[in-house]
């Protein structure tokens, strides 16, 4: 299985082989490869526990599409694509990306002089008819999502106990943060090496 | 049975950003050090760890743990070559400070204060926010850690000619990428899973 999935940071920063950015990262061989194993014991794990393979896919296609990264986007809904069957998860995601963009990070610090820094932004709900489509415990995971993404600093028990309410077991909601936080940071890698690659073949033109 | 996240009664939470030794208590019940198996402690990494309540509640997916953190010893303590270590923290600590992270930002911005020396500048970027100038070199790292934490990321090539310009190569700026990039990990977790707790 490891063997047949290629390295997707570089897949999607367009890093090739012997490239400036092959050899910086062929530097850091542990970060790369445990970055890679990361991506696959979150999308490719030898036992999906109590998150499936298309709620994983689907979460990270919404933190992506957030991010307003579209080649990022379009990996990870690739697989569900392919399934044919779920096609119409596609179409809910696409809406609930629309509805819940904004600009972060925002959010309230505690009681404190940290307040001079609150900075407002919208708490996002999935639509009703979404929530229809996709069910209880995958609109949860949404709205989670949208909270780690932009307004992280707004977490609190109470977000928990909501994704608790709506099916979510402990282990599983370690699996959802795991799974939205790693996406956050692989993003930020892609992000960061694709700009460095491109300045530094044209450094090199 | 319906499980149930811990509302914990913390007196005198941390409410700033402060370089100080707080704590972190956990939303969610961690495995008990007690059932921990062979599969646990290899997520674990190392033996010590499984006394952290923050690592005993992440070991609940522990192959997803030992990638992430074998991927975060590498970006911040394989300094052989590339960026040194304080400027690694230094991006962690803006990263955090940006994002909200009182927790993350208190034990990254002692890493930083311990291997750079400058622990007033440390306590500058804390105090006054990312803003702060902290000289051309540090205040390039800052910046561009800040812009790829941005959502959706900020981060553009004028970052990139000003960390050159401060006199990081490429290696370097890759390691910056990456201290700021792992944060928007670590800040994620640290945030919603649990808080701070004052220094004992």
């Amino acid at each position: 299985m490891t063997l047949t999935s290629p390295d997707i940071i570089d897949l999607l920063a367009g890093i090739t082989a012997g490239s400036a950015l092959d050899r910086i990262r062929a530097q850091r061989p542990e970060t790369r490869e445990q970055a890679q194993k990361s991506y696959l014991s979150l999308f490719q794990p030898e036992d999906f526990g109590d998150v499936s393979e298309v709620e994983r896919h689907a979460i990270a296609s919404f933190v992506a599409g957030l991010h307003r990264q579209a080649d990022i986007y379009e990996f990870y809904t690739n697989p569900i694509e392919e399934g044919g069957a779920n096609r119409w998860l596609i179409e809910v995601l696409k809406a609930e990306i629309g509805a819940g963009r904004a600009t972060g990070p925002y959010g309230n610090y505690p009681i404190g002089p940290l307040n001079a820094e609150n900075a407002p932004g919208p708490t996002y709900r999935v639509s009703e008819a979404s929530r229809q489509a996709i069910g209880r415990k995958l609109s949860a995971a949404l709205e989670h999502a949208h909270l780690l993404v932009f307004h992280l600093r707004d977490a609190n028990p109470q977000a928990l106990q909501a994704l608790l309410d709506a099916g979510w077991t402990t282990n599983g909601i370690v699996t959802l943060s795991q799974l939205v936080s790693f996406v956050a940071f692989q993003i930020r890698v892609i992000a960061g090496l694709s700009l460095l690659s491109t300045a530094s073949k044209r450094a090199a033109a | 049975m319906t499980e149930h996240a811990i509302i914990p009664e913390v007196a005198n939470p941390p409410v700033v950003f402060t370089q100080d030794e707080i704590g972190w208590t956990p939303w969610l019940q961690p495995l008990a050090e007690d059932d921990l198996t062979e599969r646990h402690l290899k997520g674990l990494v190392e033996a010590a760890r499984a006394k952290s309540p923050y690592f005993r509640l992440l070991v609940r997916d522990p192959e997803v743990l030992e990638a992430r953190t074998k991927t975060d010893k590498d970006i911040f303590y394989n300094t052989r070559s590339g960026l040194p270590r304080a400027e690694r923290e230094l991006a962690a600590t803006a990263a955090s400070r940006y994002n909200g992270c009182i927790f993350c930002a208190s034990v990254h911005s002692r890493f930083a204060s311990h291997h750079s020396k400058r622990g007033k500048d440390v306590q500058t970027l804390l105090d006054d926010g990312v803003e702060a100038d902290l000289g051309e070199r540090w205040n390039a790292i800052v910046a561009a850690s800040v812009a790829l934490t941005a959502t959706p990321p900020a981060f553009g090539e004028d970052h990139i000619a000003k960390l050159a310009a401060a006199g990081l190569d490429e290696l370097e700026i890759a390691d910056v990428i990456h201290g700021a990039a792992f944060f928007n990990w670590a800040n994620r977790l640290m945030l919603s899973l649990g808080e701070p707790t004052p220094a004992s």
